[in-house]
């Protein structure tokens, strides 16, 4: 797609510290926990602490970035922020960001939503940037802290988290050979303004909405390239649980070594906008040079996009210089539901 | 709570540790002033940004809050010491208040000081936690 | 330098005043100081009141304005001064500059703080603007806060303990039961202390001062016109004051009060007498830590000596020096403008002998205001005549 070799020049993570464990919300609302942990294939999830928000995320995720990086902040000519909890309605958490991380006032910023699949949006926006020569870096975030209704099953999956990407065209830990998305007008899942907590179609999330979209992008993605999934190393895909990415990376063709380690949903819970962004992370941690990985988003409402990512040599040097995402994810406190929902702050004062 | 131009003038100090340092005496000024206390009119100060590693000179942990504060109760305020020798007051965050000690490493991060209310502005600033060995 | 005399003093009840507004506390306790004088109100040429924060607490700024006109003084010159906890010593600092000045032969200088018209979070609110508002308060900081700091950094340098801090409260409580004007009358021991609730680890409540309403009013003449109203009145022999760092986290030290020590320095030097000379004193007992740090820091005992010295009961009335005869900040209350004249009120009594139950025999005292967590510190030692 681009003759320019356009890529990830430093990525970083942050998880907050708390976690709270399916048992713990299943007994408040009388569900069978054991249940619920094998048909969602998850044990806990991250927590926000009453100081963090979508912003808190960002900026952390991003100052680790850049730490892999090693890019003078003033070079990043773009900053997009994609999330489904930014902070304001109105009032960008990407000016937040430029302003943590000392990259004003030289730049375009803006912020993103589309669900789970806001982060890769900005991706493929900074990709376009500097692919066309416009920025020399740009930098995406996908950082989210979900909110569950109570007693909704969503409360056992949405979670808090981010990664962030610095993409460029030097300097590259890993490159991106091609993207390709399928988006589609299908209301699977949507929080109209001013409400608390999302609404969702039940089944209908899965067929007509994830599926659909995973597959189709994933899909034409590897026939743009001419690739089967046998020439990838690694296949992660958005993580609404442990149940549906590896179904379609069944359906898709990928054996389960492929998929395996880039499933975190069962340690952290659904982190929205950063889910696939921080699978594409914990792989980098581990993967060697040449190791190819497909990563495919999933955003309601709804959409997917796909990308295929060659690891560079580069990788070996930078990615000792931030925490990696095992690191975020040993670092934890167990809290109960109690603590939980004071941490939500789901009791109104 | 808080003044929005105060705030944002600031922004830089609490975002990302900007302070002051004397060029004639070297003395380190955080938060950042516009004089140095030392060398008065023959002072000039440049910008410096601090490291945001430090140690606890003292801590304590709040239990009767200030407005703004209340959900956050009890939590640890500490007097940190910088790299750079200068000592600035701050909350410390990730930590257990029974395990805080004086001499405790710690170091900066990212996060929400107060709001005003539901409807006014977030203020973002430094918090600290405990450097992990 | 030459004395100033003190020829009358008066002062409200210290506590909840609800009945009572702000201008009708000033008026009593300045009636009463000037029929303890003996004087007429024409022969008064200046007012000097120290106030913290009327604007906060009772939405009125324009104090001195007010108290004159309120106590029928108009037209004579009157001045507020403020320095958060220290507005009233450095009112008394003022009234004694305003004398020795030549500018003025009979000044009344008072201290006045309506607390209780807010809410407590409000009220602690308005007390947290005596620290640094932008880096420590707008942290999250509160006031107790920051002298818990000091004390558990006391307690690491010098091992002072919470038992000592503890029996700072207890001493004051037992002093204010023969005050008939202090907020409490209650007897406490080391264990109430100890099992209050925590207010910011290490203090409890019951080693912070309370929220007062209070006022305190005393009539100072110069030596020469003294004698036309008092036969021997009291003098102040010395006075100092010093400005240290407003933030707690820019002092030169934590558990060092230097703006105390530079206080006491030149009031020391100005009355030709040391720490070894004064026999009671009336201390800045914010929190039980403030009167280890007051103590230490006026040379009444070495730095990291003054738990010990309290736990060996070396301040208690019969103790080589007592301090806080009249209970103190936490016993007596704390009407923060009024503090600073009510200890010189204190130790005039003392000094005349009119200190009733609480009486200690004493020649030279000394009183101690501080402001804020330690930013400014006014000095003052009285003697008989």
């Amino acid at each position: 797609m681009s003759c320019v070799k356009v890529g990830i020049t430093g990525y970083g993570v942050y998880i907050p510290r708390y976690r709270i464990k399916v048992e713990d919300i299943a007994r408040v609302w009388g569900s069978d926990a054991g249940a619920i942990k094998a048909s969602l294939k998850i044990a806990e999830k991250a927590v926000p602490a009453l100081d963090e928000d979508a912003a808190t995320i960002a900026v952390e995720a991003a100052r680790n970035a850049l730490r892999r990086a090693q890019v003078n902040p003033e070079k990043i000519g773009a900053i997009y922020v994609g999330s489904e909890s930014h902070p304001y309605a109105v009032k960008p958490t990407a000016t937040i960001v430029a302003a943590a991380i000392r990259a004003e006032p030289h730049l375009t910023a803006a912020d993103y939503e589309f669900a789970c699949k806001a982060g890769t949006a900005g991706v493929q926006t900074c990709m376009g940037l500097v692919g066309a020569g416009m920025i020399d870096y740009g930098l995406a975030i996908g950082a989210d802290t979900a909110q569950g209704a109570p007693g909704d099953p969503l409360e056992y999956t949405a979670a808090a988290g981010g990664a962030a990407f610095v993409i460029g065209r030097e300097k590259l830990v890993a490159s991106i050979e091609a993207t390709y998305s399928c988006t589609t007008d299908t209301p699977d899942f949507w929080r109209r303004e001013g409400q608390a907590y999302p609404r969702h179609g039940g089944r209908f999330t899965g067929l007509p909405a994830y599926f659909k979209h995973v597959y189709s992008a994933a899909r034409g993605l590897m026939d743009k390239l001419g690739l089967e999934p046998e020439d990838f190393t690694y296949a992660v895909f958005h993580q609404p649980n442990g149940k549906f990415p590896r179904v379609v990376a069944k359906k898709l063709g990928f054996a389960s070594e492929q998929v395996e380690p880039g499933i975190l949903v069962d340690r952290i819970g659904n982190t929205y906008s950063g889910s696939s962004l921080l699978g594409l992370a914990k792989l980098l941690d581990i993967s060697e040079p040449g190791d190819r990985i497909l990563v495919t988003s999933f955003g309601s409402g709804a959409g997917s996009d796909a990308f295929s990512v060659v690891v560079e040599p580069a990788i070996e040097e930078k990615r000792s210089l931030a925490p990696s995402v095992e690191q975020y994810i040993a670092r934890k406190v167990y809290v109960d539901y109690a603590s939980y929902v004071k941490l939500r702050k789901k009791i109104r004062v | 709570m808080g003044s929005i131009p105060r705030f944002w003038r600031n922004m830089q100090s609490r975002y990302n540790l900007i302070g002051r340092r004397c060029t004639r005496c070297g003395e380190v000024y955080f938060p950042p002033r516009n004089f140095c206390a030392r060398c008065r009119r023959r002072g000039k100060l440049e910008e410096v940004q601090l490291s945001g590693r430090g140690e606890v000179v003292s801590y304590t942990v709040i239990r009767t809050p200030p407005e703004g504060f209340e959900r956050q109760a009890p939590y640890v305020m500490a007097l940190v010491r910088l790299e750079e020798g200068v000592m600035l007051t701050t909350q410390l965050v990730d930590v257990n208040p029974e395990e805080v000690e004086i001499g405790m490493r710690v170091e900066s991060v990212f996060r929400k000081i107060q709001e005003d209310g539901e409807a006014g502005l977030i203020y973002y600033g430094f918090k600290f936690k405990p450097v992990e060995e | 330098m030459k004395r100033v005399a003190v020829i009358g003093v008066g002062l409200t009840k210290f506590g909840e005043l609800w009945e009572t507004s702000f201008s009708q506390l000033f008026v009593e306790a300045g009636a009463k100081a000037i029929n303890d004088a003996g004087i007429d109100g024409d022969d008064i040429d200046a007012l000097y009141v120290g106030n913290m924060s009327g604007g906060r607490f009772i939405d009125q700024e324009h104090i001195s304005c007010l108290i004159a006109d309120h106590a029928g003084l108009t037209p004579i010159p009157a001045t507020r001064v403020e320095a958060a906890c220290a507005s009233g010593g450095l009112a008394i600092r003022q009234g004694v500059m305003a004398i020795l000045s030549g500018m003025h032969d009979v000044v009344v200088v008072g201290g006045v703080e309506k607390m209780t018209d807010l809410v407590t979070e409000k009220t602690t609110q308005t007390l947290a603007t005596a620290s640094d508002s932008e880096w420590e308060a707008f942290m999250g900081m509160t006031f107790p806060g920051l002298y818990a700091l000091i004390a558990r950094r006391h307690m690491h340098e010098y091992g002072t303990t919470r038992e000592q801090l503890a029996m700072v409260a207890v001493k004051n409580h037992e002093n204010a039961l023969h005050n008939p004007y202090a907020q409490f009358h209650t007897r406490i021991s080391v264990e109430d202390v100890l099992r209050s609730p925590l207010v910011a680890d290490p203090l409890r409540l019951l080693d912070c001062s309370p929220i007062t309403d209070g006022a305190a009013c005393v009539v100072l003449a110069s030596e020469e016109r003294a004698r036309e109203f008092v036969d021997s009145p009291v003098y102040i022999t010395g006075s100092g004051q010093a400005s240290s760092t407003i933030a707690l986290h820019d002092r030169r030290s934590i558990t060092v009060a230097d703006a105390t020590v530079n206080a006491a320095k030149e009031a020391y030097a100005r009355a030709k007498r040391s720490a070894g000379d004064i026999q009671v004193a009336e201390v800045h007992d914010a929190f039980t830590i403030g009167e280890i740090l007051a103590i230490e820091g006026l040379g009444f005992f070495k730095i990291g000596e003054g738990g010990r010295a309290t736990e060996e009961g070396e301040t208690a009335i019969g103790g080589r020096i007592p301090v806080n005869t009249s209970g103190g900040l936490k016993a007596k209350g704390h009407p923060v403008g009024a503090t600073g004249v009510a200890q010189v009120v204190e130790i005039a009594l003392q000094l005349r002998g009119e200190a009733g139950k609480r009486q200690v025999d004493a020649d030279v005292g000394l009183a101690h205001n501080v402001g804020g967590s330690g930013g400014t510190a006014v000095v003052h030692i009285l003697e008989k005549g």
